[in-house]
């Protein structure tokens, strides 16, 4: 059973890497294949760590209280999770071209919701922390605990934050100083787009040779 | 004689004991309270440091519910540690809780026990009124700008070549006669990029409509399909060509990354479209999108708030909007007031950052450190 599971994973492999060469049936089977089985994969998925835990189970907790010949106790603050409930089923509008509008509703409460959260969340992280992340290390250097490298390292900070800054304003011509600013903020960027380039490309290589192993260990070494 | 002994044994234990205990004293001021600013969930227990030369080698917690027993909860924790948090409670229940010492020769003294404490849940975390506060602030420049823009007055935008081009890649769809695809990438529907991403979309879908080219959207999330679906059919109402639109044009791939990318690419590879926007959240695929875009000759126009995935779509499209600038796409291309304000009030932002950062270095350089600690206090 292994060996065939190798079997399978190296055809399908190739079948993948054949799209190097161009489009064939080889690489359409695999595509299908793969597409099919993550919406199958992903479908059960969804049943059973989203619908279930999150709509199923919370709607019978909600209404048995109220089921003929189960006793009525505490209950009507649990309705109130049909209300999600019942949002989420607004979902199912897009299935009848005339009941399309519900969608807005549970789409409008989602963006709202998103929007609500990341917003502070990103004012915090990438404002506030990074702010004073950069100014911070002027206080080491006022204190005279900051190495020579690490003074250059604070300076280019601030000059890099500066001038990339600069460049991501909108509303004002970049002519002169302001220009010049930008300039130097693109080449920032530049710099640090190269470096992290660079980065995820050994990742990449990295992957590559795991599956180049694979294919001449794992699969090869089934036959020679 | 047997009485004899049995007092020599028990005068032995306790002299042992009060060896093995010597100079080690109870935890004092014990107290347990309910966690504040949380969701009821825990309860908060802390006691006096103890001296440096007390022979306290670490604490371990113990919790007694109301009628019950003693139970140790969680680790031991270090000589240093002064408060422990208990998130391990059921709410509506009380507890107290006794703060035992070790020794390193492992001799225990018990705290006295606690009064119980109960967790209880709090509507507002006062923690964060300050960060509440600069919301207010920036909100505030916002909704000035918006009404500045509102009144009329002319709101300059800087140029942008990614979103000039975006005329210039439908036009060229348009006489090619071939379709237009346009992903969003990843991000989920109340993710920031597939917002900004969902407001070019409606944009370009103007734009299709008037010219009657296919505008295809391959999803990999079914609610952004959904709300992508609406507004690209408001797009083509707002045109008055509902006749154009093709609900079939928005569809679902699949949820898997790099599904969605084979998929992608297959369409890609067969239907050839003039045209490729890559506008959103982007992963590890999205050099396998742009490549094989790039491979077809399609005129490329990305966009995307991931510095990871930036260098790949500046080194394999033809444009590329970078970080901010996708947030700003949607006022570029439209020029509706309100959008338009909101960029003026953004730039704002950035000038208070700018001399918030500026000042901060000044005053750290000559020893003041109260810009630093507001940025704290904010966080």
């Amino acid at each position: 059973m292994e060996l065939f599971g190798i079997w399978v994973t190296a055809f399908l492999t190739l079948c993948i890497y054949s799209f190097l060469y161009r489009d064939n049936p080889f690489y359409r089977f695999a595509e299908h294949l793969f597409i099919g089985v993550s919406v199958g994969y992903g479908i059960v998925l969804s049943i059973h760590q989203g619908f279930i835990p999150f709509a199923w189970d919370p709607f019978w907790a909600a209404v048995k209280p109220f089921w003929p010949g189960i006793p009525r106790e505490a209950g009507w603050m649990g309705l109130l999770k049909l209300i999600p409930i019942a949002m989420g089923l607004l979902f199912f509008g897009g299935l009848s071209p005339r009941h399309t509008w519900l969608i807005r509703y549970p789409s409008a409460i989602l963006v709202g919701f998103g929007s609500g959260i990341s917003i502070p969340l990103m004012l915090q992280t990438f404002i506030f922390e990074q702010t004073r992340g950069t100014i911070e290390p002027f206080a080491a250097i006022n204190a005279g605990t900051l190495s020579p490298w690490g003074i250059v390292e604070a300076v280019l900070m601030v000059v890099g934050v500066v001038c990339t800054l600069t460049y991501f304003f909108f509303s004002v011509e970049h002519r002169g100083p302001i220009n010049w600013l930008s300039k130097v903020g693109i080449g920032f960027l530049m710099i640090g787009f190269g470096s992290a380039f660079g980065n995820t490309v050994m990742g990449r290589v990295a992957l590559l040779i795991q599956r180049v192993d694979f294919l001449l260990n794992d699969w090869l070494g089934t036959i020679f | 004689m047997s009485k004899t002994i049995q007092c020599v044994v028990v005068c032995l234990v306790l002299c042992v004991s009060l060896a093995f205990s010597q100079g080690l004293s109870p935890p004092s001021n014990v107290t347990a309270m309910d966690t504040p600013n949380d969701d009821g969930s825990s309860v908060t227990i802390k006691w006096d440091a103890a001296p440096e030369d007390s022979g306290i080698s670490g604490y371990q917690i113990l919790r007694r519910i109301a009628g019950g027993g003693l139970e140790e909860i969680g680790e031991m924790l270090p000589a240093g540690a002064t408060s422990y948090v208990d998130a391990t409670i059921e709410k509506g229940n009380a507890y107290a809780y006794i703060v035992r010492a070790v020794s390193d020769a492992e001799a225990t003294v018990d705290s006295n026990e606690t009064a119980p404490a109960k967790g209880t849940g709090e509507w507002f975390h006062t923690g964060k009124i300050p960060l509440f506060i600069a919301m207010l602030l920036f909100g505030a420049v916002i909704v000035w700008n918006i009404y500045y823009a509102r009144s009329g007055k002319e709101v300059f935008v800087r140029r942008i070549p990614g979103l000039e081009a975006v005329d210039e890649a439908i036009g060229r769809a348009t006489e090619m006669g071939r379709s237009i695809l346009y992903s969003l990438g990843l991000g989920r529907v109340d993710e920031v990029p597939t917002i900004a991403s969902m407001t070019i979309l409606g944009q370009v879908a103007r734009r299709t409509a008037d010219y009657e080219t296919p505008l295809r959207v391959p999803c990999r999330d079914p609610i952004v399909m959904n709300v992508v679906r609406e507004v690209v059919r408001t797009a083509y109402l707002d045109e008055g060509r509902p006749d154009v639109y093709n609900e079939e044009n928005v569809f679902f791939v699949t949820e898997s990354q790099f599904a969605y990318a084979a998929g992608v690419d297959g369409i890609m590879i067969r239907e050839k479209p003039a045209a490729i926007f890559l506008q959103g959240q982007f992963f590890a695929e999205s050099l396998i999108l742009a490549e094989t875009g790039n491979s077809i000759g399609a005129i490329q126009i990305a966009g995307t708030d991931s510095e990871h995935q930036l260098p790949f779509f500046i080194a394999a499209c033809d444009y590329t909007l970078i970080g901010e600038e996708l947030y700003a796409a949607s006022a570029y291309l439209s020029r509706e007031p309100m959008l338009l304000g909101s960029l003026r009030g953004q730039d704002w932002g950035k000038v208070l950052i700018f001399i918030t950062m500026i000042l901060g270095v000044v005053l750290e350089l000559s020893g003041v450190n109260w810009i630093t600690t507001l940025l704290q206090r904010v966080n």
